[in-house]
């Protein structure tokens, strides 16, 4: 087992994905993941592997296109305005079946927004983002401990389904440091690439790699085959924290990422003043959790408070599962502000007395 | 004598062959490819013209013509 | 008796759907004939454009990736960056390479990427229907250019070829044209060239071929020869634009 380091998110993911056999990595600059590209930019040439500063967000990810086609593993990373320059390739990606790895350490939006952490991108990655019906795998680390491992499990992930899976960050993840362990993992067992464009030597017939299908037919059975792809990965795939939530509460939280950590001090603070709150904290935001919710929809006595670092996106999943039984309630901050706990006790209060008034 | 051979099922009917061939010996046939085009093709009485210099080949946008010397 | 001319391995014998006439046929016959003749099929890997040329990918026998529009270079960045023993060629068409894919098309040859591009040219955009291509040529009448081509509102052409050979990223870049047998010919040993360039790992290659589209300009194919020859090499000259083998050191 290797000793602790001190790491900062960024640099980290670039670690890990060097240690997940990341053969290639194209990024372009952009404020707060810069640093991605930095660590990458010193480490793959000193490893004889491939980084490439690419001339915008748009060729770096049909890099990863042609790389990905090659049967390599690949990676790219970028912040919120990049990532929507990435939506068409990002389209092509699932549309052709490659697997790659997309980072977003999300800022304030929408537009040049701000470089702030945020988690304003969740419709973008959840819920297309590009074009067609498609899906991402989405995973939501919210420790550097677990940047590490989710982006080993990403790369495996994207080679098992043959899909794009996304790590998303936010600007507080990317930018902190704190001590991680690289472990030994064993990976998961990954399939072959005999589809892969790496030149023919003997192979029959050639591979083409490709989104395009002009036939009505045709494209609807590739979808239909993509489809029965992501209800395989919502089967296996759902991944998801309970965090106080053994006994009655009288709120359940759900947040991911940042936001996460930030209400796992606010449990605790709450507590203190005898108001239990529970936390159910998505994993795989793609595939979202629902299952969590059916554990511990009976122990809360108030509903559910979604809490997020935006103007709400995540909520609207929340209430589709919740679909009624409970109350769904909502706390945001948005632009690069991050809430402090106390103000998250703040609003639990007023909605208590609320309730309680009402009762 | 050089032989010139045309695959009929690839011919377009573009006439570029026709237009090229420096002995002017190609012609455009009555026959129907099944693609519908009225293909290239040069008379049997025409062939011992044929020098084999490929240009129609060469021009030839569907391989349509296979040159044997 | 020997055969002297046929189909080469690297064209699968498939019927295209190109129009009759249509150059992209004879300029993909050249391009598998090189591959085969510098036995090159087992490690090449082509990448197709969006445009008329898009199945291009059903007719070469290499392996082959479809490219988002203008984006072939990129992926062929990829590709090749990947797998740096293949031998990578793009396959683009005027909008493709010189409008969309601007930004990708000078970063790849700025960087010298050891990559062969094959540039259609063919002063129109022939798969949507005849509109106005960044090298529609002033006073051309397309679908969006009604009137001819207006340079004082709608600009002048590029010059591809020109442009990209003040970079010195590009090994070779050369203009051809395949309006008549000679022309083929030289067009052939171009492309030839250009592949061995990349073979000897010389930096960016990019062969422009002046091209027709009987369908969108309302010529026959022979028609459309003649007025490739009598109007787009006026304006687009012939000739190897750059070659690192002639420069001083």
């Amino acid at each position: 087992m290797e000793d602790k380091v001190l790491m900062k998110g960024n640099e980290a993911i670039g670690e890990a994905a060097i240690r997940a056999g990341c053969k290639c990595f194209f990024g372009y600059p952009i404020t707060p993941q810069t640093e991605v590209a930095a660590y990458m930019a010193k480490m793959m040439p000193k490893l004889g592997r491939v980084f490439l500063q690419a001339e915008s967000e748009i060729a770096a990810i049909n890099m990863v296109y042609g790389a990905a086609g090659s049967g390599v593993r690949v990676m790219t990373s970028s912040s919120s305005p990049g990532i929507s320059l990435k939506q068409e390739g990002i389209s092509y990606i699932a549309g052709a079946e490659l697997p790659c790895v997309i980072v977003n350490i999300v800022r304030g939006g929408p537009g040049l927004g701000g470089i702030q952490p945020a988690q304003s991108d969740y419709f973008q990655a959840t819920k297309g983002g590009g074009h067609g019906d498609y899906r991402l795998i989405v995973l939501a680390p919210s420790s550097i401990q677990e940047i590490i491992d989710l982006t080993s499990r990403a790369f495996d992930l994207a080679d098992i389904y043959r899909n794009p899976v996304m790590i998303m960050g936010d600007g507080m993840l990317g930018q902190m440091m704190e001590p991680v362990q690289f472990k030994e993992v064993k990976g998961r067992e990954v399939p072959e690439k005999p589809w892969a464009t790496c030149g023919l030597y003997g192979r029959e017939r050639h591979n083409v790699i490709t989104s395009l299908f002009l036939a009505p037919e045709e494209c609807e059975r590739h979808n239909l085959k993509l489809n029965n792809k992501y209800k395989e990965i919502e089967k296996n795939e759902t991944k998801f924290e309970l965090y106080n939530c053994d006994d009655e509460c009288d709120f359940i939280i759900v947040a991911y990422g940042t936001m996460a950590r930030i209400c796992k001090n606010l449990i605790n603070m709450a507590d203190k003043e005898g108001i239990r709150i529970g936390l159910i904290r998505p994993i795989t935001l793609w595939p979202f959790p629902k299952a969590a919710f059916e554990q511990v929809i009976g122990l809360t006595r108030y509903g559910f408070l979604c809490v997020e670092m935006s103007m709400g996106q995540m909520v609207e999943d929340v209430l589709q599962v919740v679909n009624g039984r409970c109350p769904v309630e909502f706390y945001g901050r948005c632009g690069g502000m991050v809430p402090s706990p106390d103000e998250i006790l703040v609003k639990i209060k007023q909605i208590l007395n609320q309730r309680e008034g009402v009762i | 004598m050089p032989r010139v051979y045309f695959k009929e099922e690839n011919c377009k009917g573009c006439c570029l062959c026709i237009k090229t061939c420096p002995k002017k010996i190609i012609i455009i046939s009555d026959k129907l490819n099944n693609k519908g085009y009225h293909t290239a093709a040069i008379l049997e009485e025409n062939m011992k013209n044929c020098t084999g210099c490929a240009s129609c080949a060469r021009i030839c946008p569907d391989v349509v013509i296979k040159i044997e010397k | 008796m020997a055969v002297i001319f046929d189909r080469p391995k690297a064209l699968l014998d498939v019927p295209t759907h190109y129009c009759p006439g249509c150059t992209h046929g004879i300029i993909h016959r050249l391009i598998a004939e090189v591959i085969d003749e510098l036995g090159i099929l087992d490690r090449t890997i082509g990448v197709a454009p969006v445009g008329c040329s898009v199945l291009a990918y059903n007719y070469f026998a290499c392996d082959m990736q479809e490219a988002a529009h203008g984006r072939a270079p990129a992926v062929a960045t990829g590709i090749k960056r990947a797998i740096p023993e293949s031998i990578v060629f793009t396959y683009q068409g005027d909008g493709d390479l010189a409008a969309i894919g601007t930004a990708e098309m000078v970063h790849a040859a700025t960087r010298g990427e050891r990559i062969t591009t094959i540039f259609v040219n063919n002063c129109i955009y022939g798969m949507t229907g005849g509109q106005m291509a960044p090298t529609t040529l002033p006073g051309q009448v397309t679908e969006t250019s009604p009137y001819g081509r207006d340079v004082l509102t709608q600009g002048y052409p590029i010059r591809v070829s020109e442009m990209l050979s003040t970079l010195d990223g590009p090994a070779y870049i050369e203009r051809v044209a395949v309006s008549s047998v000679p022309n083929i010919i030289k067009a052939k040993k171009a492309i030839k060239k250009a592949f061995i360039y990349q073979m000897e790992g010389r930096g960016y290659t990019l062969i422009e071929v002046l091209s027709t589209c009987p369908t969108n300009w309302g010529l026959s194919p022979d028609e459309a020869m003649t007025w490739l020859e009598k109007n787009m090499i006026p304006y687009y000259s012939l000739g190897v634009k750059k070659d690192i083998a002639l420069e001083v050191k």
